[in-house]
C-alpha cells in the first residue's frame, strides 16, 4: 500500500463554515489541540453565502423581545417536532454568542442609537436578524476565519475527508486526501466534529454549492451513527428562476422582510389566501406551497414562478439593504429589482434533518462523535426559521467545541488504535474507479440522481411518487457502484464526484424512506395523500435512520417529554 | 441556441497548453457554466475552484480572454463569439492544474496581520456611518482578482516585499473600525511594503464586489503611514508621548 501522511489531534473538526470554525476556536480554547479539515479553501464555506442574518434576542429594536419568544417561534416553526432542549439553549444563547462575533471585530449594521440593528424575518414575531446588508454570512465567516487563525487552530484546506475510524465502539480517526495532489492522509484523533453541513447537490435546483453532498451524514450514518428526521428538506420559496444558468440561485428572505410583495401573473396578492395574518412573511413551507400552487393552477409568472416585488421602497433603499440581491438580478438577469419585480421559485434550501445528538453536548450516538450545524438535526423540527440556522452554528458550534474537547481530555494519548484493515478497505474504495476498465461517467449519474429527487421527493410527495423514487435511487446505487474515471489522482473533480455520490445517494435514500413512511404533512414534509397533521401517531416521534448489519434501517422514537414551564412559552406565556 | 468555443487552459507545474471545447450557448450561460458542462461531457478531470456559484465566495477567478474575472459572473453573451475564449488561471499565482492555481501566499500573509483589538472599556456603541467605512472593505470575498493584476506581485513578483491589494484593504478594514486601537502603521510601511504601490488603480478596475481599493484604503492608509514618519511634528509629539 503507497506511503501516507499522518497527524495527531486530540479533536479534528471536519468542516470550516460558522460551526465547524466555531467548535474549532472553543476547543482550542479549551486547551486542546484541534485540527481544521475542509473540502475547498478557508473561507468559501456555505456560510459564506448566507444573506439575511443571524437571529438573536438582543431587543435592540423590539425591546420587547426575549429568549423565550424566539423559543416559542422556534418550536412553532418547526410544527413541534423540536429537540426542546436545543431550542431552549439556542434561543438563551443566541445573544451571547452573536456579541461575542462583534468582540472579535465583526461589523453589524446600527440602530440609530449605535446597536447592532435588527430586521424582521418569516415567523419571528419581533425585529430579530442581527444583519450586515444581505451579506451576513460573509461578515461571520470572515470574522471567525480572522479569530481561528490567531488561536492556534491548525488548518487542513483543500483536504476531503472519505471515511471516520473507529476502535471498538469509540472514534479514533478520519481518512481522506489531499486534493492537490491526490494523495491520501490520516488523522489521529480522539473525537470528531462533523460540521460538514447540509445535501442540496441531490437535487437540481438548490440554492446550495458543490459542497453539499451530505458527506458529513453519510460518515456519521457509516459511523454508526443515528440520523433523524431527514424527510425534512426545506424548500425555500424565493429562488431565481431566469436565466436557467441561475436557476436555483437563492433570493434572500430580507425581500420580503424589507416589505417584498408576492404576486401572480393576474397581478393577485395571493398570500392573502394562504396566510392573511402573517402574508408574505408566512414561514417558508407556507410560502414555498402557496407559489408551487399558483403557478400548478396556471397563474405563474412567463417563466413559471412567482413575481417579487421591492421596488415600491425606492432605488436608494433597495440597494442600501439589498446591495447584493441589486447586483445578482442586475448581472445575472438584467432585472434592475429597484423598477421591476423579480421572478421567484422554489429551490432546494436546507435540511432540517440531520445526526442526533445530545443537546448539551452535541454528541451523537457515537461516542467520540459530535455533530453541529447544519449537519446536526433536531434543532430546527419539521421547518426552520430564517436566520435560526446562522445563530444555531454559533450556539451548537461552542457547545460541540467544549464537548469534543471535554471528551478527549479523558483519553490518554496513543490509547486508541487505528486498524490496518479499516484503512486498505478505504484506499481500495477510493482506488476502485481508476481501476475499473468499464464503468459509468459519474457526472452522468449524479444528473440522474438530481432528476430523480426533484421528481419523486419534492416539494410536494405522494406515497407512488416516493416509492418510485426508492425503485429509482436503489437502481442508481447499483450502477454507482461500477464507476470509472480518467486522469490523474491530481485535482480531480471527476474522482470527488465519485465518493460524493456515494454520500448522496446514501443521504437521499434516507430522505425518501423516511418521507415515504411518515403519513401525514407537517412543516417542510407535504404528503398530498395525506395532507393533514397528525398530531397522535406522528406528532410524538422522529424518523431515525441507522445502520444494521450493512443495511439502511428505518424506524421511529419518542419525542423527549417538554417541562411544563416550557409547554406554557410554547402556549403563548412569553411575555 | 448557439455554441461557443473555449480554448480552457490544460496543464500543471511541467507545462500545459490550450484546449479547445465547443458549448452550448443559452440566455445568460456564464463561463463556469461552459466548464461544467466540458467537466460532464468531455474532460471529467478538468479542474476548476468554484462553490457558490453565486458571485459570493470568491472562488472561481480565471482570465478571461486575458482580462482576470469570476467565473461564474461572466456571461458568455458579453463576450465576442465570432472568435474562441480564452480562458487560464490566475498568472500571479503557481499554478496546480488547469485553472487552479496555489494561493496559499495570500493565506500565509494575511495571519501576519495583528487582529481587532478593542479598548477594555467600550460600551459597543457604533454609529452607522463609522462602521460603513470599513464595511466597505469588509464585502471582500477574497477572489484575489486585484492581486492578480497588481504589477508588483504579477511583474515584479515582490511577494517578499508587498502584501498586496487584497492585504492593503484588510489593514485598512482593521484601522478603520471605528474601536480598533491596535496600531499596523510599522508593519504598512515595512513588512507589507505600501510604498511599492504607485496608484495604478489596476486592482480597482477587477474588483468583482467594487471596493474603492486605492481610493478608499490605499491612499488613506498611505497618508496615515506618511503623517507618523515623515511629518516632523507628528514624530516629535509621539516622541515627547513616549510612543
Ligand atoms: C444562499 C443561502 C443563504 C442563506 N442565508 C441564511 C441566513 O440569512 N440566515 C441563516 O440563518 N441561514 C442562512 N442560510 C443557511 C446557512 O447559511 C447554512 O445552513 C449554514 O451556513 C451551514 O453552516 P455549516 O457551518 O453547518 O456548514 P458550511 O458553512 O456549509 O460548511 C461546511 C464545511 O464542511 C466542509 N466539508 C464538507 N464535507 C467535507 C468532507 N467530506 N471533508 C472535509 N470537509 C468537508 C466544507 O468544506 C465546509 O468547510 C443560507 C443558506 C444559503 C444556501
Ligand atoms: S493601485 Fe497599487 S495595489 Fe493597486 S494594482 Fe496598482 S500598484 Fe497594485
Ligand atoms: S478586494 Fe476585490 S478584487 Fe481584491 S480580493 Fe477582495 S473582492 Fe477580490
Ligand atoms: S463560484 Fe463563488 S464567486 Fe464564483
Amino acid at each position: 500500500m503507497e506511503r501516507f501522511e499522518t497527524h495527531t489531534h486530540d479533536v479534528i473538526v471536519i468542516g470550516a463554515g460558522g460551526a465547524g470554525l466555531r467548535a474549532a476556536i472553543e476547543a482550542s480554547a479549551q486547551g486542546a489541540s484541534v485540527g481544521l479539515v475542509c473540502k475547498s479553501l478557508l473561507g468559501k464555506a456555505h456560510t459564506v453565502m448566507a444573506e439575511g442574518g443571524v437571529a438573536a434576542s438582543l431587543g435592540n429594536v423590539d425591546s420587547k423581545d426575549n429568549w423565550k419568544t424566539h423559543f416559542h417561534d422556534t418550536m412553532h416553526g418547526g410544527k413541534m417536532l423540536n429537540n426542546w432542549r436545543m431550542a431552549q439553549l439556542h434561543a438563551q444563547e443566541a445573544p451571547e454568542r452573536v456579541r461575542e462575533l462583534e468582540h472579535w471585530g465583526a461589523l453589524f449594521d446600527r440602530t440609530k442609537e449605535g446597536d447592532i440593528n435588527q430586521r424582521a424575518f418569516g415567523g419571528h414575531t419581533w425585529k430579530r436578524l442581527a444583519h450586515v446588508g444581505d451579506r451576513t454570512g460573509l461578515e461571520m465567516i470572515r470574522t471567525l476565519q480572522d479569530r481561528g487563525i490567531h488561536t492556534g487552530v491548525d488548518v487542513y484546506m483543500e483536504c476531503t475527508i472519505t471515511h471516520i475510524l473507529k476502535d471498538g465502539d469509540r472514534i479514533s480517526g478520519a481518512f481522506g486526501y489531499w486534493r492537490e495532489s491526490g494523495r491520501f492522509v490520516l488523522f489521529n484523533a480522539k473525537s470528531i466534529i462533523l460540521a460538514t453541513g447540509g445535501i442540496g447537490k441531490s437535487y437540481k435546483v438548490t440554492s446550495n454549492s458543490w459542497e453539499y453532498t451530505g458527506d458529513g451524514h453519510a460518515l456519521a450514518y457509516e459511523a454508526g451513527a443515528d440520523l433523524i428526521d431527514m424527510e425534512f428538506v426545506q424548500f425555500h420559496p424565493t429562488g431565481m428562476v431566469w436565466p436557467p444558468s441561475v436557476k436555483g440561485i437563492l433570493v434572500t428572505e430580507a425581500v420580503r422582510g424589507e416589505g417584498g410583495i408576492l404576486t401572480n401573473r393576474n397581478g393577485e396578492r395571493f398570500m392573502e389566501k394562504y396566510d392573511p395574518e402573517r402574508m408574505e412573511l408566512s414561514t417558508r413551507d407556507v410560502v414555498a406551497r402557496s407559489i408551487y400552487t399558483e403557478v400548478q393552477e396556471g397563474r405563474g409568472s412567463p417563466h413559471g414562478g412567482a413575481f417579487l416585488d421591492i421596488s415600491h421602497r425606492g432605488a436608494e433603499y433597495v440597494k442600501k439593504k439589498l446591495p447584493s440581491m441589486y447586483h445578482q438580478f442586475m448581472e445575472f438577469a438584467e432585472i434592475d429589482i429597484t423598477k421591476e419585480p423579480m421572478e421567484v421559485y422554489p429551490t432546494t434550501h436546507y435540511i432540517m434533518g440531520g445526526v442526533r445528538v445530545d443537546a448539551e453536548t452535541a454528541q451523537t450516538t457515537v461516542r467520540g462523535l459530535f455533530a453541529c450545524g447544519e449537519v446536526a438535526g433536531g434543532m430546527h423540527g419539521a421547518n426552520r426559521l430564517g436566520g435560526n440556522s446562522l445563530s444555531d452554528l454559533l450556539v451548537f458550534g461552542k457547545r460541540s467545541g467544549t464537548g469534543a474537547a471535554d471528551y478527549a481530555s479523558k483519553i490518554k494519548d496513543n490509547e486508541l488504535k487505528i486498524n490496518d484493515i479499516d484503512i486498505e478497505g478505504a484506499v481500495k474504495e477510493m482506488l476502485t474507479p481508476y481501476e475499473n476498465a468499464e464503468g459509468e461517467n459519474p457526472y452522468t449519474i449524479h444528473q440522474a440522481l438530481q432528476e430523480a429527487m426533484g421528481d419523486f421527493v419534492g416539494v410536494f410527495r405522494t406515497k407512488d411518487k416516493l416509492h418510485e423514487g426508492i425503485e429509482e435511487i436503489n437502481i442508481l446505487k447499483e450502477r454507482a457502484s461500477q464507476l470509472k474515471i480518467e486522469g490523474s489522482r491530481m485535482f480531480n473533480p471527476g474522482w470527488h464526484l465519485c465518493k460524493d455520490l456515494k454520500s448522496m445517494l446514501i443521504v437521499s435514500e434516507a430522505i425518501a424512506r423516511c418521507a415515504h413512511q411518515r403519513e401525514e404533512s407537517r412543516g417542510a414534509h407535504s404528503r398530498v395523500d395525506f395532507p393533514q397533521y397528525n398530531d397522535e401517531k406522528w406528532g410524538t416521534v422522529n424518523s431515525v435512520i441507522s445502520k444494521d448489519n450493512g443495511d439502511m434501517k428505518l424506524s421511529t422514537s419518542p419525542l423527549h417529554q417538554m417541562p411544563e414551564e416550557l409547554k406554557r412559552i410554547v402556549e403563548g406565556g412569553y411575555e | 441556441m448557439s455554441v461557443a468555443k473555449l480554448r480552457i487552459y490544460r496543464g500543471d507545474s511541467d507545462g500545459g497548453q490550450e484546449v479547445e471545447y465547443e458549448v452550448p450557448v443559452e440566455e445568460g450561460t456564464v463561463v463556469l457554466d461552459a466548464i461544467h458542462f466540458v467537466q460532464a461531457n468531455y474532460d471529467g478531470d478538468l479542474a476548476v475552484r468554484w462553490n457558490c456559484k453565486a458571485g459570493k465566495c470568491g472562488s472561481c477567478s480565471a482570465e478571461i480572454n486575458g482580462m482576470p474575472k469570476l467565473t461564474c459572473k461572466t456571461r458568455l453573451d458579453t463576450l465576442p463569439l465570432d472568435k474562441p475564449i480564452t480562458v487560464h488561471p490566475l498568472k500571479t499565482f503557481p499554478i496546480i492544474k488547469d485553472l487552479v492555481t496555489d494561493v496559499s501566499w495570500n493565506y500565509e500573509v494575511r495571519k501576519k496581520i495583528p487582529p481587532f483589538k478593542y479598548p477594555e472599556d467600550t460600551d459597543w456603541k457604533m454609529q452607522q456611518v463609522d462602521v460603513e467605512r470599513s464595511q466597505e472593505f469588509r464585502k471582500c470575498i477574497e477572489c484575489y482578482l486585484c492581486q492578480d493584476v497588481c504589477h508588483v506581485l504579477r511583474n515584479h513578483n515582490k511577494k517578499n516585499e508587498f502584501f498586496g491589494p487584497r492585504m492593503m484593504i484588510k489593514i485598512a478594514e482593521l484601522e478603520m473600525h471605528p474601536l480598533d486601537i491596535e496600531d499596523r502603521k510599522e508593519m504598512l510601511r515595512e513588512a507589507a511594503g505600501i510604498g511599492y504601490c504607485n496608484i495604478t488603480k489596476c486592482c480597482t478596475d477587477v474588483c468583482p464586489e467594487s471596493i474603492h481599493i486605492t481610493d478608499n484604503a490605499i491612499i488613506p492608509l498611505k497618508e496615515r503611514v506618511a503623517d507618523t514618519y515623515f511629518d516632523p511634528l507628528q514624530w516629535i509629539i509621539a516622541k515627547v508621548k513616549g510612543s
